[in-house]
């Protein structure tokens, strides 16, 4: 059976992508953004995951306005990246695993998500990029299945929705026959805000809240609406929600074992957390 | 009239539970402009011409000849005058979405740093320093 190892969330801004392809991974900016991933990569040589569940957003590569799902899921082989008009290095391609998505696209309509399949599916640097900080500068261990959630276009799906998708997705792996080990991935956020006057905010206070109850407690970020997220995390922040599917497909006991928080990279609070699933992990001071 | 959402809580749950939920599509985060139906509707023109960036030939092709690229894409008046003028803050308010101008601003060069400066009315050295401070 299929084995849920575990989860990391991070931060996917842009201008990380530019700063791998400099090798600025010990500038004195962004030192303490790459530093929070030492042991991110520890882990992973230690967990060695087969497959990577992806929650990320689009950012108007694969989906235009015109016809945006809510939920999306991957049935790719291959996922490719494509110049996304923002100036960062385009990412080679990774590997999907479509019998994987297949069983939890039927799962997921079974229990009543009404997602998109897709068996063509750009990916932007929301996935390339969380994927590029776990693995650098080598060829891809995992196989991914990217599962897109709209946080662009209002209305945006509820923090208590994502969390429920992240667990139906959690069932699924739980259910799949195959010997796999499964790690599952949120990605972007923290606060931050690109439009509008109130551009620049950020909210570390938020940030620590919502990581803090995430771990033992997700069930209680559901009260925020979508609303209250943008308020508090900013108009971006609402990234988060990728995070609440990631915390919901996690079905053991979760013990966070890493986090690491910066601001700014870029107009962006970064943050970094490793989540162990299951019995047996220790507490890491933060 | 929403309670406000407390900013310092304890880390207890009850304290998180004592908010009550919004209405996701009020307008009233000051300078803040939710990318809603409405936005989307007025919006839509823009937005996909700033989509079509996304090839290297179609960023030429704006640079090259401008009023023509537009034309094509049927801008309204108010979203070729934000073009024209560069003016992130009036491209909001004509329906662009921040993702799709960050495609069009990287024609002329600029990051997200530099629009958070121009919409903040600051020099992109002051708006890196807020953000500095903001992490102390």
């Amino acid at each position: 059976m299929a084995k849920i190892i575990g989860g990391v969330a991070t931060t996917h801004v842009p201008s990380i992508g530019k700063a791998i392809a400099d090798k600025k991974y010990n500038d004195p900016y962004w030192q303490p953004f790459f530093g929070g991933f030492d042991y991110v990569h520890y882990w992973l040589a230690r967990e060695k995951p087969d497959v990577a569940v992806v929650f990320y957003n689009d950012h108007g590569l694969n989906f235009f306005l015109d016809k945006l799902p809510t939920f999306a899921v991957g049935a790719a082989s291959e996922y490719r990246n494509e110049d996304e008009g923002w100036g960062i290095p385009v990412s080679r391609s990774i590997a999907g695993d479509p019998a994987l998505s297949w069983h939890i696209i039927n799962s997921l309509v079974a229990d009543e998500f009404d997602i998109t399949m897709c068996q063509d599916m750009l990916i932007d640097h929301a996935v390339t990029i969380p994927m590029t900080l776990m693995w650098p500068g080598e060829k891809w261990p995992v196989k991914i299945v990217p599962i897109s959630i709209n946080t662009v276009q209002h209305p945006l799906p509820s923090m208590k929705r994502c969390l429920k998708l992240g667990r139906s997705v959690g069932r699924a792996l739980q259910s799949y026959p195959q010997d796999l080990r499964v790690m599952v991935v949120g990605t972007g956020g923290l606060s931050h805000q690109l439009d509008g006057k109130r551009a620049g905010f950020v909210n570390k206070e938020f940030d620590s809240l919502c990581m803090d109850a995430l771990v033992g407690d997700p069930d209680t970020l559901t009260l925020y609406s979508i609303h209250d997220v943008v308020e508090e995390a900013g108009a971006q922040g609402v990234e988060f929600l990728n995070w609440m599917a990631m915390r919901g497909a996690l079905t053991g006991t979760v013990t966070e074992v890493h986090r690491n928080y910066h601001i700014p990279i870029s107009n962006t609070a970064a943050a970094t957390v490793v989540y162990q699933n299951g019995e047996g992990a220790e507490r890491r001071a933060a | 009239m929403r309670p406000p959402v407390r900013r310092k809580q304890p880390r207890r749950n009850d304290a998180i539970s004592a908010l009550t939920v919004g209405n996701a599509m009020n307008q009233d985060i000051p300078g803040t402009t939710m990318f809603d139906g409405d936005q989307a509707q007025k919006g839509l023109a823009l937005n996909r011409m700033c989509f079509s960036f996304n090839s290297a030939e179609n960023r030429a092709a704006f640079l090259k000849d401008e009023e023509g690229y537009c034309r094509k894409f049927a801008l309204t008046d108010a979203q070729r005058a934000a073009v024209s003028s560069r003016n992130v803050l009036q491209m909001i308010e004509a329906g662009g979405n921040v993702y799709y101008l960050a495609k069009l601003a990287g024609i002329f060069g600029l990051n997200v740093q530099d629009i958070g400066a121009q919409q903040t009315g600051t020099t992109v050295d002051e708006f890196k320093a807020k953000l500095a401070a903001a992490g102390r």
